[in-house]
């Protein structure tokens, strides 16, 4: 019976946190690689998910297409605003930084209000991923070993680009030392867009698959701001494993919490940042503060 | 301390003209605009607890997420002592809730000013978090989503009541300011402020001098704990009702814009940043109650881009150009 | 969900002209504290269009020479201290005869000072939370009272389950629905047992694990509450993935989990939920569906009003009694004492009337179940549950 509770718990946990890590992985890059808190990242992962709502719900779009669609669309718009906005901050110092972030996030809530209503977006997902799924005797949530698999796969594309490519070697060097990189040749400037538009395509991405779970709305990107800077302050900045397993911690934990100390389940995610950060300022992973 | 140094600090105390400006403004706009003391009396209240904010922020570079929770404290403090113990003297409140919140802060001071960037954002906005779940949970004292009524305020030093037009909660609002603001920028003019400065400006360099930097921080951060700690009690005197929101996340990310809005560092960042923040809200809200969001995130992009100093700082680069123009 | 531009327009027109206008003699001002940002508007946003679609359909009901001005403010959410000085400004400033609006209990409470005070007739549109109706003379509630669905929810399951699980959200109107359902339940039926509880963060994004904690501990049912909107309708994906239905397992509930204008988002899983609410779209009466009818064709036909649209219908009906019966010139005590005995047949929710002890709304409770009426899902009413009553709470503590 305890073991059977065990497996959902690691099961729901491991669903909630791949779609988290997915979101956030961009959102620790870009902090890691360009010293920027972009605050507003949860408006990607916003757009992501009203991206694959509308092409689904409106223009019958079949899933794997929109999902595509989520994270291309996203990505387009992080090459925009990257230009156009962020790109001009890179050296204003983090309170001008906030600032527009915040900005930004009033903007896209009153867009997104105009644009698709208060009532948060729902989908009706394709059948083959509805229902239950059975795994040696036990029923699973069919969606939810969907994210686990589809994520993974993705985590493990993502690490053999930055750990294995000429472009992640680029990228890596950027992160430990953007002067010295720039130095012998590299453009920064370049690998600054570039990451920024894969780290918000991401988010489109992780979004749209975490439309069951966090849903769409207006207020997206205020509220679920808080878990995506979590996951990145936990695994630590400059890594793309650390937000992983902080990502993982924080969706099982939260999740076991929930299932067998519900009492305490709001307290949680909290008190497990303040005591962590408290002993290990730089994260669970993280080489520098 | 060198004696060169102290003069130059005592010389600099002396308060300019143009530092009476907002006192001025104040005392005017309660005569000229007796229908909105309200919201004058938000805005003093509101410019308190940015002025708290700056004192960590811009004098200390100390950046938090977090200070609602003590503004929160300093409300639910006034609140309850009202409400469960009968104390409903405002004053006494006041002190009361400056107190604890002070205390709160030298708490977590201690712990959290170990750290710095990113690290003591979290940590500040999950300290936050927690004293909000706290509030939430603890409905027996708090209300908790309800909200804590049954605050009742008596008059002020047993004369002055609260009424209905405001006028009390104004004037009132606005004497604490003041004294508040006066024994801030005494404390900015002390060598206190001058390793202050130091500490944000370069830190190593003032360990390296024998600093008690760790000391300092959790100093200037008890202090300013306290003093938005007394904003919150203001808020529940002049309402009569402490809320959840009191503690909540938006909020300390509110004021960090008013502050960045009006200028960080400069004592009248605060003053400024929060009038024109409130203003610009109350208004657009008025003409457009569902869509001005949009307003505001304009207006704060458009600060990004063109007014990187805030309020304050396009100001001083338009009376600059001003005095070139006028030079040639 | 897109507007018509044409309407946005006359909206806008209608704002501008409301606002605009010189106020005559005979202009009744109406102060509208309302929620229409933030993470809630949709409340306020059906508030808003119910008041201006009641003005534009009750035109001829009012008085010669008489009209009736409204002035909307915005507090962006549960924010005491903004509608307290929004509602200050109003009074001082707008000179309003009547206040009204307010969607949250906490924004009630900073107001209801102010309405004592100043005399200020004050119509609760929504503010739920049972004492908020007893903080001023000047109150009157248009809405309903927390205790008041689950109270029957909990009498009718004390008559069909034995073994029942209760999760409710972790705040104030969460523990007060868990204790009237637990106190109806108790009463109804001394074999009852809670077989579990749980309290469930406002901030939940996945409710799966507290439902699979709840499938453990076996029970004939799971009473659920929940604030309407997204929350309602993630609790029921949960339910569903879970395949709790197929386990035997009933879902029950106040209505914010089956939320009339949430349905259309859930999938078939609602199917078969038993609810409690005072209002359904579905209800066949003549009131509902001529107010349904005027609604589609307001704001087009995939706008579905929810409940609070109906609070703000019907409050206008009380308001504008109030206006007729004075002829426009408004005295506070009169208004108070004209709307504390204000009744109707006539209320989409069916009869309505407010109680003249305790100031708050006397109305049915009906027992729903989710059907699908032409290919859509409705909350069918079954029976009424609590026939004309007064939240049990207030009832029970109005001095």
């Amino acid at each position: 019976m305890l073991l059977s509770e065990i497996v959902s718990v690691l099961f729901h946990g491991a669903a909630y946190g791949t779609i988290l890590y997915v979101i956030s992985v961009g959102l620790s890059v870009t902090m890691g690689l360009m010293g920027f808190a972009n605050l507003a990242h949860g408006v990607f992962a916003m757009a992501g998910g009203y991206t694959l709502t509308t092409l689904m719900g409106w223009y019958g779009v079949p899933f794997p297409l929109a999902l595509l669609a989520a994270f291309v669309g996203t990505a387009v718009i992080g090459l925009i605003l990257e230009r156009l906005l962020y790109s001009r901050l890179y050296d204003a110092g983090e309170l001008v930084q906030v600032l527009l972030c915040i900005g930004l996030i009033f903007i896209a809530v009153a867009l997104a209000r105009i644009g698709f209503g208060a009532q948060a977006q729902r989908v009706a997902l394709p059948g083959y991923l509805q229902g239950q799924v059975s795994i040696l005797g036990r029923d699973f949530i069919a969606y939810r070993v969907f994210i686990i698999i589809f994520s993974a796969l993705l985590i493990t594309a993502l690490w053999i680009v930055i750990e294995r490519t000429r472009w992640g070697a680029i990228v890596r060097a950027a992160v430990d030392n953007g002067r010295m990189a720039q130095s012998i040749g590299i453009n920064t400037a370049m690998v600054f867009t570039l990451t920024f538009m894969l780290g918000s395509g991401l988010a489109g991405l992780g979004g749209a698959l975490g439309v069951d779970l966090l849903s769409v709305q207006p207020t997206y990107p205020f509220e679920y701001l808080i878990y995506f800077l979590i996951v990145v302050a936990l695994g630590g900045l400059g890594t793309v494993r650390g937000p992983f397993f902080a990502a993982l911690l924080i969706g099982i934990g939260d999740t076991a919490c929930k299932y067998w100390v519900p009492e305490f389940g709001s307290f949680f995610v909290f008190l497990a940042v303040t005591v962590i950060l408290g002993l290990r300022p730089k994260g669970l992973f993280g080489t520098r503060a | 301390m060198h004696p060169h140094i102290s003069t130059f600090y005592l010389a600099s105390v002396r308060v300019r003209a143009a530092e009476l400006l907002p006192w001025i403004v104040a005392l005017a706009a309660f005569f000229l605009f007796p229908d909105f003391l309200s919201l004058g009396a938000r805005i003093l209240i509101y410019i308190l607890l940015v002025l708290s904010l700056d004192l960590v922020i811009g004098y200390a570079g100390i950046v938090t997420l977090g200070h609602a929770a003590f503004f929160g404290i300093g409300a639910y403090t006034a609140g309850i002592l009202s409400a469960h113990f009968g104390i409903k003297d405002p004053l006494l409140q006041l002190a009361a809730a400056g107190t604890v919140a002070c205390l709160v802060g030298f708490g977590t001071g201690l712990y959290v000013l170990r750290t710095s960037g990113l690290t003591l954002i979290m940590l500040t906005l999950a300290i936050s978090a927690l004293c909000l779940e706290v509030a939430n949970k603890a409905t027996s004292w708090t209300g908790g989503a309800d909200g804590l009524s049954g605050v009742t305020i008596a008059p002020i030093l047993g004369y002055f009541r609260f009424d209905l037009w405001g006028k009390t909660a104004y004037l009132y609002s606005l004497a604490v300011l003041f004294v508040v603001w006066w024994l801030v920028r005494t404390l900015l003019n002390s060598p206190f402020g001058a390793s202050l400065a130091g500490i944000r400006d370069n830190r190593t360099r003032m360990e390296g001098i024998g600093a008690l930097v760790n000391r300092r921080l959790v100093q200037v951060y008890s202090i300013s704990a306290g003093i938005a700690g007394l904003a919150g009690a203001l808020l529940t005197q002049t309402n009569q009702f402490v809320g959840l929101n009191a503690l909540g996340f938006e909020l300390s990310g509110e004021i960090l814009v008013m502050l960045v809005l009006g200028g960080v560092g400069r004592l009248y960042g605060a003053f400024i940043g929060t009038a024109a923040y409130l203003i610009a809200q109350d208004q657009l809200a008025k003409k457009f109650p569902e869509d001005w969001y949009l307003g505001v995130g304009i207006l704060l992009v458009g600060v990004t881009m063109f007014a990187r100093g805030g309020l304050l700082g396009a100001l001083d680069s338009l009376t600059a150009r001003l005095r070139r123009a006028l030079k040639l | 969900m897109h507007k018509h531009p044409a309407l946005i327009g006359l909206m806008f027109t209608a704002v501008w002209l409301a606002t605009s206008a010189p106020a005559s003699a005979q202009t009744v001002k109406l102060g509208v504290v309302t929620t229409l940002t933030g993470s809630n508007s949709l409340l306020g946003e059906h508030m808003d269009k119910a008041i201006r679609l009641y003005m534009e359909m009750h035109k001829s009901d009012l008085p010669p020479g008489v009209n009736v001005q409204v002035i909307t403010r915005d507090d962006g959410g549960p924010s005491p201290d903004k509608s307290k000085q929004l509602a200050q400004e109003l009074i001082v400033r707008e000179k309003i005869d009547i206040l009204t609006g307010i969607v949250w209990s906490p924004n009630g409470a900073a107001i209801a000072p102010l309405a004592t005070e100043a005399k200020i007739p004050t119509v609760l549109m929504q503010a739920g939370a049972s004492a908020n109706v007893t903080m001023s003379p000047y109150f009157v509630r248009f809405s309903f009272g927390t205790w008041s669905a689950p109270y029957y929810m909990g009498a009718y399951a004390a008559k069909h389950y034995k073994k029942v699980y209760i999760a409710v959200s972790d705040y104030a109107p969460g523990a007060d629905s868990e204790a009237a359902f637990e106190k109806a339940f108790k009463e109804g039926n001394s074999d009852g047992t809670i077989v579990g509880r749980v309290r469930m963060p406002l901030a939940t994004a996945d409710f799966v694990p507290f439902l699979q904690r709840a499938r453990d501990a076996n029970p004939e049912a799971i009473f659920v509450f929940v604030p309407a909107g997204k929350l309602g309708a993630s609790i029921m994906k949960a339910f569903g993935d879970l395949g709790l239905d197929k386990a035997g397992i009933k879902l029950i509930g106040t209505g914010d989990i089956t939320a009339d204008e949430e349905l259309p988002t859930m999938g078939n899983t609602p199917l078969g939920v038993i609810t409690v609410s005072h209002y359904s779209g579905n209800g066949d009466r003549p009131a509902n569906k001529a107010f349904y009818a005027a609604w589609k064709k307001a704001y087009g036909e995939n706008s579905i009003p929810s409940f609070t649209a109906v609070h703000a219908w019907d409050a206008m009906g009380g308001i504008y009694h109030a206006i007729r019966e004075q002829k426009g010139k408004l005295d506070p005590d009169r208004t108070i004492e004209l709307l504390r005995n204000y009744k109707t047949d006539d209320s989409p929710r069916g009869p309505i009337a407010i109680d003249p002890r305790t100031r708050d709304i006397r109305q049915n409770e009906y027992l729903r179940e989710v059907k699908s009426v032409d290919g859509k899902l409705v909350n069918v009413e079954l029976e009424v549950v609590g026939k004309m009553v007064v939240d049990p709470w207030v009832e029970a503590n109005t001095k």
